[in-house]
């Protein structure tokens, strides 16, 4: 048997509307496509970068939002500097390094340079090396390594101690300062602090009787003793010299005698310079001698 | 009267030639039961040639690129009836087509088949100026025609030089050049019912588009369903379609005659929805599926079950013989055919050289036409298929598409029509200033 199928149910009404029949019209211009597939994109990007280029405030802004938020970070406590420490050193030397690293407690440990910090205080005469850190508890730690002075030095500057390699420690207005210490005077004399050093440590059986070196036309040494007694070194090995002249003291009393000048220069030929009254004391001995003789 | 009508089919000339020379123009039918449209494309330098060269029936130069058709909405008797729903099924006809051929289209050939087309052959003589007949003397001649009074409300949409006869030498297509001293001319006048026209004009508008042509269907569809040899020697065409059936009579490449019956398909859907008391839209599957014309012993057998009008919950089964079917649509089928013939017996088509009848349009699919349009038509018929255009997908080479591929033909070969010549002085008027303008040029 035939049959007749129903017919679907009607459909939508396939019509385009009016405003999608003229869109689908406009979309078919060829000028039109392009224009939006190209020309809107590159209108809008140059409007955009435009509108930026002309809104001046916006970068004034943004700064302004990043130091806003960097504020907001360095604000925490956390990051609060309140005690500066400066562990073993002495304490007006402490007192100098903290006038001397710039940071007024209570400061920011993001807005500190520990290096500028370290740099300034090794600038410090009295500082041989610094180390300066931050420790979490608020506390900047500048841990000082003290140069320590061995010599006072007379020179043009004025009177300064040096420490074991020559750099000035601190500057005193008397050498009675630090009797303790040993002089050294002349010029140039504080390139040679080691050298000093060596000889003072190799006179030490007459320690108590040296008043000073003399550097001598930025050249050798003169050993000063008292009673207008001195030890003329020599330029090379002044250190063998002074060994020399102490063993001579300790086997023949040299310096308990009256002479007023050991002339070490010529390692060869030491010679003794006499005092004025021992050459008359000696001559006439030795007339005296003569006369006994004759 | 004319002078209005003259210049608007100049001003659709016009926007015709600007099409072609764009190379993309639309053609849309609009029948009563659909709406087809056809994107043609055609090569720039065929389409000078074509709007140049005398009209010959050759396939022209252009490409179907775009094809769509719709159910036809808001149509009655190929009228339009409801503006705003024949104007949706022309958006969704147009957009549809325009979609397939990735193109829009600006301009459309529009073909429609109501207005009560009527035919007058006009003849007009003059002298010809100056021994050989020139363009101007064309335009004379056809000025000359005794126009006869049409109507108030009717509008001239076809003013085809049929023929011309220079100095009792008749049967002349194209008199240009030849020397002569009287030319007449037989002018093929078909005037439509101005109203229906001015709707079409204005849905064309609403739908944005230019309007670059109008054409009635029976000539869109002779065009494409006569083949050459039945142009040539004289055949008429008989399009069923859905509301209404137009005939049309060539002779020698010419349109002499048009006319339409305000009958077609949709009344043979409605017979059956009728007479076997089913819904419209089943009686019009009940047509397509299992129509026909001529009973056999067989069809008394062959038993359709009807669909109830309650809907499925209805538990009526209702069964009828295809030969009731048969004998439902037949009587509709032999009235249409009745009305054809009698319009065709008042064009004198009897009096042609050859009396082929060639069945066109979507009705002419129902099986066993060719017998009954023989038994009552009495000549050769058969049953016509348009022409093969490039480009036209499988699902248009139907009958019910000939108005539609007609009128592409239409468009790439157009014939001379009356206003295409140059017209005479007293008809100007508008154009005084710049014929003056001319003749200064053309003298100095």
């Amino acid at each position: 048997m035939l049959s007749v199928r129903r017919p679907i149910a009607p459909r939508r009404d396939p019509a385009p509307s009016r405003i999608r029949y003229r869109l689908t019209r406009l979309w078919l211009r060829p000028a039109f496509r392009r224009f939006v597939n190209f020309g809107v994109p590159m209108l809008a990007g140059v409007l955009a970068s435009w509108t930026l280029a002309t809104e001046l405030d916006l970068r004034a802004r943004t700064v302004q939002a990043v130091s806003d938020l960097r504020d907001a970070i360095v604000d925490r406590p956390q990051f609060l500097i309140t005690e500066i420490a400066v562990p073993d050193v002495s304490a007006d030397l402490a007192e100098q390094i903290r006038e001397a690293s710039f940071v007024r407690p209570p400061v920011n440990s993001l807005e500190v340079s520990v290096v500028a910090v370290r740099d300034r205080v090794e600038a410090l005469a009295a500082v041989e090396r610094a180390r300066v850190r931050a420790l979490p508890d608020g506390v900047l730690e500048i841990r000082a390594i003290e140069r320590i002075p061995v010599v006072v030095w007379r020179g043009e500057g004025g009177v300064l101690l040096l420490d074991h390699n020559g750099v000035r420690v601190a500057e005193v207005d008397s050498r009675l300062r630090r009797p303790d210490l040993p002089l050294v005077v002349g010029a140039g004399a504080d390139a040679h602090i080691p050298e000093a050093l060596a000889i003072l440590d190799a006179a030490g059986p007459i320690a108590s009787r040296i008043r000073g070196l003399v550097r001598q036309g930025e050249r050798r040494w003169d050993v000063v003793l008292d009673r207008d007694q001195a030890v003329l070194l020599p330029e090379a090995e002044p250190l063998a010299a002074m060994k020399r002249v102490i063993a001579i003291e300790m086997a023949e009393e040299l310096f308990d005698r009256d002479l007023s000048i050991v002339d070490m220069r010529d390692p060869a030929r030491p010679m003794l310079r006499l005092s004025e009254h021992a050459q008359a004391e000696l001559i006439r001995l030795r007339d005296l001698m003569k006369g006994e003789d004759a | 009267m004319r002078r209005p009508l003259y210049e608007v089919q100049r001003a659709m000339r016009a926007r015709r030639e600007a099409a072609l020379k764009r190379g993309v123009i639309a053609v849309l039918d609009i029948g009563t039961s659909k709406v087809s449209c056809l994107v043609l494309q055609f090569v720039p330098e065929d389409a000078d040639d074509t709007t140049t060269g005398r009209p010959t029936l050759t396939q022209g130069a252009f490409r179907v690129i775009g094809a769509a058709n719709t159910r036809s909405r808001g149509v009655a008797f190929g009228e339009i009836a409801a503006m705003d729903e024949c104007e949706r099924a022309l958006r969704t006809a147009i957009q549809s087509a325009q979609k397939m051929a990735s193109l829009r289209v600006d301009h459309v050939i529009v073909s429609f088949a109501g207005g009560r087309p009527r035919s007058y052959g006009v003849t007009g003589e003059t002298e010809v100026l100056n021994g050989s007949v020139a363009e101007r003397d064309i335009g004379h001649v056809l000025a000359a025609c005794d126009i006869p009074d049409y109507g108030q409300d009717r509008e001239a949409l076809h003013a085809l030089p049929v023929n011309f006869c220079l100095d009792n030498r008749s049967g002349l297509t194209d008199p240009r050049g030849q020397i002569g001293k009287i030319l007449e001319v037989d002018m093929h006048l078909l005037t439509i019912a101005g109203a229906p026209l001015r709707n079409v004009f204005h849905c064309i508008r609403r739908c944005d588009l230019e309007l670059a042509g109008v054409v009635v269907s029976p000539y869109a569809s002779g065009l494409s369903s006569l083949v050459e040899d039945e142009q040539e020697l004289g055949a008429a065409c008989i399009d069923i379609g859905g509301g209404v059936t137009g005939v049309s009579v060539f002779v020698r490449r010419q349109m002499i005659y048009a006319d339409t019956v305000r009958m077609g398909g949709v009344h043979i859907t409605s017979d059956i929805c009728q007479g076997l008391q089913v819904s419209m839209q089943d009686a019009e599957r009940l047509k397509t599926m299992h129509g026909g014309l001529v009973a056999t012993g067989l069809d008394d057998r062959e038993m359709i079950e009807l669909p109830s009008i309650l809907g499925e919950r209805d538990h009526d089964r209702r069964q009828i013989s295809r030969s009731e079917l048969i004998g439902v649509m037949r009587p509709r089928v032999e009235e249409i055919l009745e009305e054809a013939r009698a319009r065709l017996d008042a064009s004198g088509f009897e009096y042609l050289p050859s009396q082929r009848i060639v069945l066109t349009g979507g009705s002419a699919q129902i099986p066993g036409l060719e017998l009954v349009a023989g038994h009552i038509l009495g000549r050769q018929c058969r049953v016509g298929k348009p022409i093969r255009v490039q480009g036209l997908p499988q699902s248009a080479t139907g009958s019910a598409f000939s108005t539609a591929v007609g009128l592409a033909l239409h468009v790439s070969h157009p014939q001379d029509e009356c206003w295409d010549f140059e017209m005479p002085a007293d008809r100007h008027g508008a154009r005084r200033v710049s014929r003056a303008m001319r003749w200064f040029r053309e003298n100095w």
